[in-house]
């Protein structure tokens, strides 16, 4: 009997670090469903963006305020969760703070006072946080897109770390072995007298509360990741590692229109001869975008990978002068499409059956689509390198090249371009015509 | 100012079996806009007055192709870069430079995947390499010194390709009282044009976004909105116009600055 405990605790270590790995599994899946892009250059580039970006959160911080919270509660959850490696030493192997044991005495005292510092640190700055989003509301996070869900998620991943924060006070409060010590409890040393009354059996019985609630809490949260803009905290690493390397400026040159072209231009080329063996098969089945599969697959851990902070929508011209579209719900459009064709996928033993649905039209209008001035500023603006430019380019290339559905004023700048080398309906002679002004 | 403007062609030069220092790529707004073509003659006079060695394709230039490229249209976009690189290729051109940021930003990051690569500068930082060697002086004294200008930066320049302080070295160089708009740099706001935008109405919305951008430009309360692009430059002005302010705010490329002080 002594055993069941440990036993249990396996049980649920096992459950809730399985049920992860298997949601990991689908997100790698999902993503996969992405076209294939070829982003091994550069990189100690990319190395170097991650860690600036991702680890040393230089994006984060250009908003001071969002930026230090940020900061706080990012140091503070990671350092904190060194505990949870000795909750999961003490929960299977049934000890009582293994740290005692094998550390001396004042260096577990030094950590985990300072975890209690960050504990504190973290609720105060969550607190502020929800205070942020709810009491002052903040505009970007009252946006049109911002309801139901994203709007809760965000509230929960609050209220949650809220809670952990207590549970680990509370666990030390009351552990009146640890009290005893008189080392580390820098901040629980003050929670304790509130449990001042209650006897030895019952502070004990509130500890392992506590502790139990603490891991099924981590254990829960690491789970609701999956569910939420959340995920970030694991994403942004790669993402930004594989964000993109080239000026803002740059597009990216779709080579399967090269090969078109170069044939065209190529005088040599018999356009009417057989197509050398396999060329075929180098033709894509459509240019551009009009369905998540279309995207490639760092596009597809952008939209994985975005938070809802809304710094792009905050940024973008468009946006801002009340137009419909707004870089963040592209990123959301694109991620929830992609969540219902993994569910579909999933749903019909591994292949997608059509669902009569798309990115484009379903999702992202194309109101939305031709607003945009390429500017970059949303680019520029994301904490965690996410490029919705990109996205927003395939999607008209789609429209342009497949659809022919470009507004008629740029259906015409196009054909003046292809007929006078020109925007404007001028003469390709009269281009030298301002030298005699 | 009734001086005439020496314009060598690249088929001239050819022709006289040499080659140039620099190819001025005019840009489509800057051969058939009415207001950028001021532009145009401005850094050409500059060119002049500093005794540059350059040409210009003339009728053999065509549309770089990048706002077909925005507008979806990667055909269209690939045929007009393939065209223009054989052109450039066949001069054996090295050095461009333009007083456009979109055709800086396509021929400098989207013609080198196709076959076309060259050494490209935007005009602000060309001018800003003729003052630092010393071939083209500008006066201390000159009638924009001490006014309050505002510079507005163009995205594909700015944010597109990094380039913030040439355009202010320029500026600075002219001594002029440099004052900041809330939103500059890394977070300056799109003047509208970009993105093909310059050619559609814009979609609907509570404002348009180049009345925005004046709006930011006004309340630095200048003399002058300098531009170092011709789109920005229209769309700037369109905004002092729908301000009613154009008695008080005047829209200037940097260019026109430098040749305006300098009475070329
Ligand atoms: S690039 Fe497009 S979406 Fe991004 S901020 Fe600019 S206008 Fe908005
Ligand atoms: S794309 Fe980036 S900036 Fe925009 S909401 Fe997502 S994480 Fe934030």
């Amino acid at each position: 009997m002594d055993y069941l405990p440990n036993i249990i605790f396996a049980i649920i270590l096992i459950l809730g670090i399985g049920y992860f790995a298997k949601n990991v599994k689908s997100l790698i899946r999902n993503i996969k469903l992405g076209q294939d892009v070829d982003v091994s250059d550069h990189k100690s580039q990319r190395w170097k963006n991650m860690a600036m970006i991702a680890l040393g959160q230089s994006k984060m911080v250009r908003r001071p305020i969002a930026g230090f919270l940020h900061v706080v509660v990012y140091v503070g959850f990671i350092i904190i969760n060194i505990e949870v490696l000795e909750i999961i030493i003490d929960g299977l192997f049934g000890t009582h703070r293994i740290g005692l044991k094998i550390l001396p005495e004042s260096v577990y005292g030094f950590l985990i006072g300072s975890f209690e510092i960050l504990a504190v640190l973290v609720f105060v700055s969550v607190t502020l946080f929800w205070i942020r989003r709810n009491v002052i509301k903040l505009k970007r996070f009252w946006k049109s897109e911002m309801t139901s869900w994203p709007k809760n998620d965000a509230n929960f991943i609050l209220y949650f770390e809220m809670v952990l924060m207590t549970l680990f006070l509370v666990m030390n409060a009351t552990d009146v072995h640890f009290q005893h010590l008189n080392s580390g409890n820098v901040i629980s040393q003050f929670i304790a007298p509130w449990f001042g009354n209650l006897s030895e059996g019952v502070l004990h019985l509130i500890e392992r509360t506590a502790w139990w609630w603490h891991i099924i809490g981590i254990l829960i949260f690491l789970n609701y990741l999956y569910f939420s803009k959340h995920l970030h905290i694991l994403l942004a690493f790669p993402n930004t590692y594989y964000g993109k390397i080239a000026p803002k400026g740059q597009l990216n040159n779709l080579e399967a229109v090269t090969k078109e072209v170069k044939m065209m231009m190529d005088p040599n080329i018999d356009p009417f001869a057989a197509p050398a063996e396999g060329a075929e098969a180098e033709i894509p089945a459509k240019f551009g975008a009009s369905d998540v599969q279309d995207l490639s697959w760092v596009q597809l851990l952008n939209a994985y990978t975005c938070t809802e902070c809304g710094r792009c929508t905050s940024e973008c011209p468009a946006n801002l002068t009340g137009k419909k579209l707004s870089p963040r719900k592209i990123m959301m459009d694109t991620r929830d499409r992609l969540e219902e064709v993994g569910k579909n996928i999933d749903a019909n033993k591994g292949e997608f059956k059509d669902d009569n649905k798309q990115l484009l039209g379903d999702y992202i209008t194309t109101e939305e689509l031709w607003a945009c001035t390429t500017c970059n500023a949303c680019t520029e603006a994301c904490p965690v390198s996410i490029d919705p430019l990109s996205i927003i380019l395939e999607m008209r290339r789609y429209l342009v090249m497949e659809q022919s559905a470009a507004p008629t004023e740029l259906n015409n700048m196009m054909s003046n371009i292809e007929n006078n080398g020109a925007p404007w309906p001028y003469n390709q002679m009269d281009r030298l015509n301002w030298k005699d002004e | 100012m009734s001086e005439a403007l020496k314009v060598p062609t690249m088929a001239e030069c050819m022709a006289e079996g040499r080659q140039p220092e620099i190819l001025f790529w005019v840009g489509s707004a800057g051969s058939y806009d009415d207001r950028a073509k001021k532009i145009t003659r401005a850094f050409v006079k500059i060119l002049n007055n500093a005794n540059v060695d350059f040409a210009v394709l003339g009728t053999e230039e065509s549309c770089t192709g990048d706002v077909a490229k925005r507008a979806g249209n990667e055909f269209l976009f690939q045929m007009q870069a393939v065209t223009n690189i054989e052109v450039l290729n066949a001069y054996g051109v090295k050095r461009i430079v333009t007083a456009c940021p979109h055709s800086y930003n396509t021929l400098k990051n989207e013609y080198p995947q196709l076959g076309g690569n060259y050494q490209v500068q935007h005009h602000t930082q060309f001018i800003e390499e003729l003052i630092n060697a010393g071939r083209l002086i500008i006066e201390k004294e000159n009638s924009f010194k001490g006014k309050r200008i505002t510079f507005h930066d163009p995205c594909y320049l700015g944010r597109g390709n990094s380039v913030y302080e040439a355009p202010r070295a320029l500026l600075k160089a002219m001594h002029v009282e440099l004052v900041e708009m809330k939103r500059n740099k890394k977070t300056a706001l799109c003047c509208g044009a970009g993105g093909a935008q310059m050619f559609k109405e814009p979609e609907k919305g509570d404002k348009d976004i180049n009345v925005l951008r004046t709006e930011d430009a006004l309340e630095t309360k200048p003399s002058v909105i300098a531009t170092g692009c011709p789109y920005c430059n229209t769309m700037m002005t369109d905004g002092v116009k729908f301000k009613e302010k154009e008695a008080e705010v005047t829209v200037l490329d940097v260019a026109e600055l430098i040749a305006n002080a300098q009475n070329l």
